[in-house]
């Protein structure tokens, strides 16, 4: 809050993690890595580098570490990028003195935390920022337990690993027990500056996507499905001018993806005894990646999401979106290592690290996955976007009607993955919709005629708007998403996710909101409603206590995580009254979802895609509650 | 040229800056002394697209240039083009075929409006006759992904011609590409000077084989076929210049 003038000396230094020479660590990994990464969980022996207390002080500078063997210069938190493990107390008051020693303005954002806006940290709307040299104390009771992270909200540092794992303990004991628990904090690392990673996805469309469609997948799958079906979905692709391989903007071509900090071959160690209850709070810190997280021969219970409990989900693999977190508990019975694995989403890369009874262990390590052709579901988005206008002359009939054809047409298909009945059936009523003329239109002038008008209107008129808590037509809740093979393990799906008591606000919408997820691939232009955040010309409006209804239509052809500061969005997946709630909800291509809000958070607070260049990039918005 | 160009420029600079910061700020509580949530930035790119040595069949070997430069925003940039070539051994400096100073604009999706002014002569030098040029273009990428740059140039006598350039690449690898690329230009009047007949000036097809070492940095061979028709054939015969010709290239690709 208040902002004074930094004393010359650090405020706080980490010590070093003595203990991790006599456990045989190599003095490389000594000081370089946070201390939560200690392989023996913080609930045991070492807990150095967790900073706690009534009051935290961390300061922000920049520091040359070896990442993967090469040097880098992250930004550290206290001396460690990512940043120490801030443990939080439940019904504490907290203080976070936080001291800028860079050469630029930073910012911390304690994401998922909900706290007076003027604590958010995210600059230009809460506060001015954290000038070079200043320190800013933040001070918030703490309301809420479970797993979440911070992250600088100032430019593209969140990039350069301003970034570190947030856990509260509960007031109350938790509905779960444990033995020991560990963080797993996912992050992806590139060596090039992240202004030039922008420049690059500027200027050169695909430019890390190294697993575009060669003419060998061609040949390829002219075997498999013959000719003249591969021809007409191929053709269909490229009258597009979009590629079906465009999972990831940012690839494994640039990033290291790394678990607590360490690249793959470093193999980071987390310890247990057999027997134990492990809980592993798995948190994706990362700029641009999602994972698909496993480890082989374990099942895992999903327990909380976004830091709030749920009813136990067992799993053999979760999709983590970028800015979500998932609490795990894994029992392992024998005495022997399993491989924490979390590959891309695009499969051109993973994160990797063991859980063993003993260091210096190892278990196999799967092989990656072939990345995924994006199929109708993605065309699906451009059928959304003649939705949206159409959604503009008659609301009523949107929700129930055209959506629901759309989902119908995109879900069987696609879930079958049966090529045959694709190609066959669709192709010609796809192409009947008359793509190239869209293709044409200039969409974000697009967006700003039809959109826009759509989101401002209140849809109030109830009788047309769907029930609290009930699924949209066109959301796709029950799948796992692009590159997972249905029935092929267990995957966790957002329609499994059901909170573990009820939320106390039971109350139905008083209106919806609605926002399109918009975007221009060729030009890397990313917004909402066909505008960037220069475009718009204010905030959007929530009237203080209103309880209302967010739908996210994505109309572009990737993944978003929207993330919204300040207050829950409770995810309306057809849980009924145990309807989960949570700070970042995932958008696939062509989805439209919605969750429900209750702004009760006075002041303005940030609301965006939490893909780093895609937010950078003009997907941001402010949303004011008065 | 250089007395036109500079103006030229800063106008455009000018152009651009005031379009990106206009815009509202209205309904924000937040203080005037407070940063933009979000702050764009201006970019820019520069690409050598052909940067190559010609040995042809008839004519003389050449290195051929084919560049592009822009900064800028997401919808409003400032492009400067330049094709050219130096006929090695012909004692003469290398000469811009076109030197284009262009304001962009984003109007479709795919597709940005260009317009602004054109030189072609000689570099620093007065080997080559000069003439400068109104120029409006398209450039986008149509659909199949074929790359396209279109312009129309109106000279400072009047003369009016057109050109049309189109390529395309096939992926066969992660890193190799092969590239069909042609070349189509017309004219609506003589211009001796220059070799420009009216009608149909020439055509000229290629392929090119490139391989991404880098995005960056991506060498290519390859070769073109070229012919020379209607009254630019009759100036080029009286030149004694070949009409049709076939050349191997060899060349890289560049990426700033």
């Amino acid at each position: 809050m208040a902002a004074s003038k930094f004393p010359s000396f650090p405020l706080s230094r980490r010590q070093v993690l003595k203990g991790g020479a006599a456990l045989g660590l190599g003095s490389a990994a000594l000081g370089l890595t946070p201390a939560w990464a200690n392989p023996w969980g913080q609930s045991n022996v070492y807990p150095q580098g967790i900073v706690t207390g009534p009051e935290i002080a961390l300061d922000i500078r920049r520091r040359t570490l070896p990442i993967a063997g090469r040097n880098a210069r992250p930004i550290c938190i206290n001396g460690t990028s990512p940043g120490p493990l801030i443990r939080l107390q439940e019904g504490q008051d907290a203080v976070l003195r936080v001291t800028n020693l860079l050469d630029e303005p930073t910012s911390v954002h304690w994401h998922g935390l909900i706290l007076p806006a003027g604590e958010d940290g995210a600059p230009g709307i809460s506060f001015a920022g954290i000038a070079p040299g200043e320190t800013f104390t933040y001070r918030f009771p703490v309301r809420q337990h479970g797993t979440y992270w911070y992250h600088s909200h100032s430019g593209l540092q969140e990039q350069l690993g301003h970034v570190g794992p947030i856990v509260i303990d509960a007031a109350e004991r938790e509905p779960f027990r444990y033995d020991r628990e560990h963080v797993l904090l996912l992050t992806d690392w590139t060596f090039e500056d992240p202004a030039r990673v922008m420049r690059n996805l500027k200027t050169g469309e695909g430019y890390y996507n190294y697993q575009e469609r060669t003419i060998a997948d061609f040949l390829a799958d002219v075997r498999e499905n013959g000719f003249k079906e591969t021809a007409q979905m191929r053709a269909m692709w490229a009258q597009m001018r979009m590629s079906s391989r465009d999972i990831a903007d940012v690839t494994g071509s640039t990033y290291t993806y790394l678990l607590n900090g360490h690249a793959p071959g470093e193999n980071w160690t987390a310890l247990f005894k057999a027997g134990e209850r492990i809980r592993l709070r798995v948190i994706n810190g990362s700029a641009m990646s999602y994972f698909d997280v496993r480890i082989p021969g374990l099942k895992m219970t999903v327990v909380a999401a976004d830091g709030q409990p749920v009813q136990p989900v067992p799993v053999d693999e979760f999709r983590i979106a970028v800015a979500e977190t998932y609490d795990v508990l894994v029992t392992p019975e024998a005495d022997t290592a399993y491989t924490l694995f979390a590959e891309a989403m695009d499969r051109s890369g993973y994160a990797r690290g063991t859980l063993a009874p003993r260091l210096g262990m190892q278990a196999e390590i799967p092989e990656r996955r072939r990345i995924a052709d994006r199929g109708m579901e993605a065309m699906g988005a451009h059928g959304g976007m003649d939705h949206a206008s159409m959604a503009g002359m008659d609301d009523s009939g949107m929700a129930g009607m055209d959506h629901s054809n759309m989902a119908g047409m995109d879900h069987s298909t696609m879930a079958g993955m049966d090529h045959s009945t694709m190609a066959g059936m669709d192709h010609a009523s796809m192409s009947a919709m008359d793509h190239s003329s869209m293709q044409g239109m200039d969409h974000s002038s697009m967006g700003a005629m039809d959109h826009s008008n759509m989101s401002n209107k209140d849809h109030s008129d109830h009788s047309g708007m769907l029930p609290a808590g009930a699924a949209q037509p066109g959301s796709q809740y029950d799948q796992a998403g692009i590159g997972i093979v249905p029935g092929e393990r267990r995957v966790l799906l957002y329609s499994d996710l059901k909170s573990f008591a009820p939320w106390p606000d039971r109350r139905a919408p008083e209106r919806e909101l609605e926002l399109h997820l918009t975007g221009n691939m060729e030009r890397y232009m990313w917004s909402f409603d066909g505008k960037k955040f220069s475009e718009v010309s204010g905030p959007i409006h929530f009237r203080k206590d209103e309880r209302l209804r967010l739908i996210l239509v994505n109309d572009t052809m990737m993944e978003h995580p929207i993330h919204l500061h300040g207050m829950w969005m409770e995810l309306e997946n057809g849980a009924g009254e145990l309807i989960p709630r949570k700070h970042t909800i995932n958008v696939k291509p062509g989805e439209r979802v919605s969750a429900l809000i209750t702004a009760d958070a006075e002041g303005s607070w940030a609301f965006h895609c939490h893909l780093l260049y895609h937010m950078d990039a003009g997907m941001f918005r402010v949303v004011k509650v008065s | 040229m250089k007395t036109i160009i500079v103006p030229m420029a800063t106008c455009a600079a000018f152009a651009l800056q005031a379009m990106a910061t206009a815009h509202a700020e209205d309904g924000y509580d937040a203080p005037d002394d407070w940063p933009s949530p979000m702050a764009e930035h201006h970019t820019w790119a520069a690409t050598f697209d052909r940067l190559e040595y010609a040995f042809p069949d008839k004519g003389d070997e050449t290195l051929v240039w084919d560049f592009e430069a822009w900064y800028g925003g997401d919808i409003n940039r400032v492009y400067l083009k330049s094709e050219g070539e130096n006929i090695q051994g012909d004692n003469e400096d290398a000469e811009f075929e076109s030197l284009d100073l262009l304001y962009s604009r984003l109007i479709a999706d795919f597709w940005e409006l260009q317009g602004g002014i054109g030189y072609q002569g000689g570099i620093a030098s007065d080997d080559h006759p000069e003439r400068y040029f109104g120029v409006i273009g398209l450039e986008g990428v149509a659909p199949y992904r074929i790359e396209t740059e279109l312009a129309l140039r109106v000279s400072d006598e009047g003369d009016v011609s057109a050109s049309l350039e189109a390529e395309h690449d096939v992926r066969l690898t992660q890193r190799l590409f092969l590239q069909p690329r042609t070349e189509l230009v017309v004219a609506g009047s003589d211009v001796e000077e220059f070799g420009v007949g009216e009608g149909l000036n020439s055509i000229r097809a290629g392929l090119r084989l490139r391989y991404e070492i880098t995005r960056k940095f991506a060498p290519y061979i390859g070769g073109y076929w070229e012919k020379r028709y209607g009254d630019t054939a009759d100036l080029a015969r009286a030149q004694g210049e070949p009409t049709e010709d076939t050349a191997v290239v060899a060349g890289v690709r560049l990426l700033f």
